[in-house]
């Protein structure tokens, strides 16, 4: 029990001047990942299941690889930022901070992983 | 971690059935939440039967006839009772509403009544809206002018007028913020869609000087962008009001001033 004034309380710390930057990115990975994912369904379906050394000729053609490039590395950013409020909304205290940079730590090594592997089939 | 579960004392019991009214033949089963801070008891669920023959058309006629002449101790807010002072707010059949607007024909069979959602409770139907309130408040619902006040008052084109037009109309029920889930987990910081609501008719009013330091006092990922357009204020505003819309174009000037 704290004694503040109501104001006091629904006043908080203030506004930490912050967040439509984030908001702002998002958005532009939307609107990013709105026309990546048909490109990536559709260069990534034509070639699915079709042999190794098919594949790797397919990826080995610019438009495909940097398609599947971006979808990857674009994708994992927004999947940083979208996870990183989700968290934020359910999540509260120390664990919420561990919580988060774990979520970045993993969202960066996949996308790292997801970028090597395109560019060992590009390369 | 946000709570998934009711707190022990705070779970729901089965409450006592009243019995039906003498010779009444058109009768609607009503059970209402009952929870009284000063028995120690958990909070429970009465039935109440309410002569449909001698009873008002609205929820809130039925909740004054239970406690005119079934329950006198059960409580609740009302005043104006033709939904302009947001006082009878609550949970109806899991819809947040005003039980003065809401029909009893509207429910198909049983009514379940319940306070807002997430709220501490004062007593029965009675949400604690302090929090609230100083919320509405820390937005500064108040034209802020710099420019010394003319002689007669500040003009304001017809125009610029309707632009306040859906902004405010809001009673300050809570409909909205407590049927918000984003409100249910984070309103200490999260200012909820009645406040900003509130802030947006306030920065798009022609006459307020202040739009910058509204803008900047918003600027900040719990105060404003905990919204993440699940758009149950909209569905539930008893005055059909669209608070996130509001948001939306709050978070559009936001943008505007960094792009």
């Amino acid at each position: 029990m704290a004694y503040m004034t109501d104001r006091k309380r629904a006043a908080g710390m203030g506004s930490a001047k912050s967040g439509t930057q984030h908001h702002w990115h998002m958005m532009i990975s939307s609107v990013a990942l709105a026309g990546l994912i048909p490109l990536f369904i559709f260069t990534f379906g034509s070639i699915y299941g079709a042999p190794y050394e098919d594949v790797v000729a397919y990826y080995q053609r610019p438009f495909p690889a940097i398609v599947a490039l971006l979808t990857i590395a674009v994708g994992f950013i927004h999947f940083r930022g979208g996870v990183q409020t989700l968290i934020e909304d359910y999540v509260h205290g120390t664990a919420k901070k561990v919580a988060i940079i774990a979520m970045i730590c993993l969202s960066y090594t996949a996308a790292a992983a997801g970028v090597l592997a395109v560019a060992s089939l590009a390369l | 971690m946000v709570e998934f579960t009711l707190p022990k004392n705070s779970r729901m019991v089965t409450g006592k059935t009243w019995p039906k009214p003498d010779g009444a033949k058109n009768t609607k089963k009503v059970q209402v939440y009952r929870w009284n801070p000063d028995d120690g008891k958990n909070p429970r669920l009465d039935t109440y039967f309410v002569d449909l023959d001698t009873c008002g058309p609205m929820v809130l006629d039925a909740l004054i006839k239970i406690k005119t002449d079934i329950d006198p101790t059960l409580t609740f807010r009302r005043s104006c009772r033709e939904g302009i002072c947001g006082s009878c707010a609550m949970n109806i059949d899991g819809v947040n509403t005003l039980a003065c607007i809401s029909g009893l024909d509207e429910a198909k069979g049983d009514i379940k009544i319940y306070p807002l959602p997430h709220m501490p409770v004062v007593k029965d139907l009675i949400p604690d809206l302090t929090h609230f309130y100083a919320q509405h408040a820390s937005i500064m619902p108040w034209l802020e002018t710099k420019t010394n006040a003319p002689a007669k008052e500040w003009k304001q084109s017809i125009e610029d007028r309707e632009k306040l037009d859906g902004r405010y109309e809001c009673i300050m029920c809570a409909c909205c913020s407590t049927s918000c889930p984003s409100y249910w987990w984070n309103s200490d910081r999260y200012l909820g869609p009645a406040a900003l609501l509130a802030a947006h008719r306030w920065i798009v009013d022609s006459r307020d000087e202040a739009t910058g330091e509204r803008l900047d006092d918003l600027e900040d990922p719990f105060k404003l962008y905990r919204c993440h357009t699940i758009m149950n204020c909209a569905k539930a505003c008893p005055k059909g009001l669209n608070p996130a819309k509001a948001i939306a174009e709050i978070k559009h000037m936001m943008v505007e001033r960094i792009v």
